[in-house]
């Protein structure tokens, strides 16, 4: 039979292959090289010499023990079908044989049937070889799906990293962003204080003259009632020594009233002082029972006298309108001082520019103040009759940095900050006017439950 | 002689009554008050034909003492008053202001009432 030899030669060319596979860099790759070359080798010898009798039984045996191998090995366990596919053949062809030698006759008898157990264990192989080719074209196909697969899980492994990798710099970028952001935020922050400190400042300024000038006048009061009193006591005394007790209690009645004079003019004094300490005070500002009209009356004069200063031509009629009924409510006295004073810079200014730029006789500049207590509410309304604010930038007086003032003469900040101190007091502050004719800013601060959020 | 006094301080009033209470008792002087430049206008209509001495403020609220100084030295000029001012502020330019305005005289507050003693019975 010229099948075995070819067979073991298949064997053991699809074993190399296998294993090529499963196990790369073995020695079994050379070994079955060379017992490949060995196969042939015997081949051509079985094809020159007579030996076919027992090369066949070579060959069977081999086949048998590869076979044997096969099944026992689970590193071959694809090479199985093969040998199933080869193993009736062989076994067969063996028992026929076999039979030859042994038992002729019987031989002879079956032959026909051996024939035919021949062609089938042929048909059978055909069969298993062709399974075994397609289970092997599905395990490729298989293998190169996985292959695919991690093929594609390596390159999706890959875009990952370059993904994280531009991530990561984005996220340094947007970081380092974030921190210049703050940094521009806290330097914004700082000029903010810095800018509401300086226009504290900027208002005491103005004040400082107006100051100056309150606190002259009751410092006279007290320097003459002193003085006037020295004298009167030594003019009592003559008239004790003259024994004219009735003029002498005359006198004494009037230094009495002159140190209560001194007192209350002490007092003044003092209040002043302690209401520029507390102008100038930065923060802190805590809410206390305040006299709305004691407030608003002295920033009145401290504006007007201020300005005065500045400007000695400077003269405007003063209406004030005080509803005695207001009693006292809870604000921060610094800051809604800040505001009144503030509305009074501006209505002093605006009556001002009217008077220079109109020069019109009958012009009279006035600035008037009216407190009033509603319901719920106390209204403060300072009014001037300057030249009115225009409609293209009343939608603007409130922002920040606004101001129609020449350069270096406003800093834009005075109504923006009102606008606040009222919005923290959880009140209002409104303007009316009329181009040429008034500006009327009205303040309303809740009397309860305005305390700041 | 009358002296009108005009200040928008109200105790200007007690202070001078009890500075000039001995020429006010001997009827050397004669005190008349206003607090405002308007209501001395007011005080000045209803004295006809007297001699006056005005002894005024400069800072006040509404019609400041220049103006009323202005107003009295255009108006009333049958007999010119004597008008003095007084400011707090004694700066050249209000001084110079009040005398290009025809001030007869000028004080600076604090006012020096034993100066200002002298001045008036000078002028009487």
């Amino acid at each position: 039979m010229i099948l075995e030899p070819l067979i073991l030669m298949f064997i053991v060319w699809q074993i190399r292959k296998n294993l090529r596979l499963l196990l790369p860099d073995t020695h079994w790759n050379k070994n079955l090289k060379w017992a490949m070359i060995g196969i042939a080798i015997l081949f051509i010898l079985e094809r020159i010499l007579p030996i076919t009798v027992v090369t066949n039984w070579i060959w069977r045996l081999l086949i048998l023990g590869i076979g044997y191998q096969v099944f026992k090995l689970p590193l071959l366990e694809k090479m199985r079908t093969i040998i199933i596919a080869f193993l009736p053949l062989i076994i067969i062809n063996a028992i026929k044989d076999l039979l030859e030698i042994i038992y002729l006759p019987l031989y002879e008898k079956i032959e026909d049937y051996l024939g035919l157990a021949v062609g089938c264990s042929l048909a059978w192989m055909i069969a298993m070889l062709i399974r075994s080719n397609k289970q092997n074209k599905a395990l490729k196909k298989e293998r190169d799906k996985t292959l695919a697969e991690e093929e594609r899980n390596k390159f999706i492994s890959a875009q990952k990293e370059k993904l994280e990798l531009i991530v990561e710099e984005r996220t340094a970028e947007i970081t380092k962003q974030k921190d210049e952001l703050m940094h521009a935020f806290t330097e914004l922050k700082n000029t903010q204080s810095q800018l509401i400190h300086s226009e504290k400042m900027a208002s005491l300024g103005e004040l400082t003259a107006g100051i100056a000038h309150e606190i002259q006048n009751p410092l006279n009061f007290v320097n003459n009632f002193s003085e006037v009193s020295n004298e009167l006591i030594d003019e009592m005394n003559e008239e004790l020594d003259k024994g004219d007790i009735e003029e002498a209690k005359a006198i004494a009645a009037d230094i009495k009233q002159n140190l209560e004079k001194i007192a209350h003019h002490g007092q003044r004094a003092d209040g002043i002082v302690k209401g520029m300490l507390q102008h100038s005070r930065s923060g802190n500002g805590k809410k206390e029972a305040t006299d709305i009209n004691k407030l608003t009356d002295e920033y009145f004069r401290l504006a007007y006298h201020g300005l005065r200063a500045k400007n000695k031509s400077f003269n405007a009629a003063l209406e004030t309108s005080y509803d005695e009924t207001l009693g006292e409510i809870d604000i921060i006295p610094q800051d809604i001082g800040r505001v009144i004073l503030n509305l009074f810079t501006n209505a002093f200014y605006a009556v001002g520019e009217k008077t220079s730029k109109s020069a019109s006789e009958d012009y009279k500049p006035t600035v008037s103040v009216t407190t009033k207590k509603t319901k719920d509410k106390v209204i403060i309304t300072v009014r001037d009759n300057g030249n009115g604010i225009p409609k293209k930038v009343l939608d603007k007086i409130f922002q920040p940095f606004f101001t129609t003032k020449p350069t270096g003469e406003g800093t834009g900040l005075g109504l923006s900050m009102s606008y606040d101190i009222i919005t923290a007091h959880k009140g209002e502050l409104n303007v009316d006017t009329e181009k040429g004719k008034f500006t009327e800013f009205k303040i309303s601060i809740p009397i309860k439950n305005n305390r700041a959020t | 002689m009358k002296i009108l006094v005009v200040d928008d301080e109200k105790d200007v009033q007690i202070l001078f009554l009890q500075r000039f209470r001995k020429e006010i008792k001997k009827g050397e002087l004669d005190f008349v008050f206003a607090f405002s430049g308007e209501e001395a206008l007011g005080t000045l209509r209803s004295m006809k034909q007297e001699a006056v001495l005005i002894l005024s403020d400069i800072n006040m609220p509404g019609m400041s003492g220049l103006q009323l100084l202005e107003i009295i030295k255009k108006d009333f000029v049958a007999p010119p008053p004597i008008v003095m001012m007084v400011t707090a502020y004694g700066d050249e330019e209000n001084f110079n202001t009040a005398k290009a305005l025809g001030a007869d005289d000028f004080l600076t507050k604090p006012v020096d009432f034993k100066l200002l003693k002298e001045k008036l019975i000078q002028q009487t």
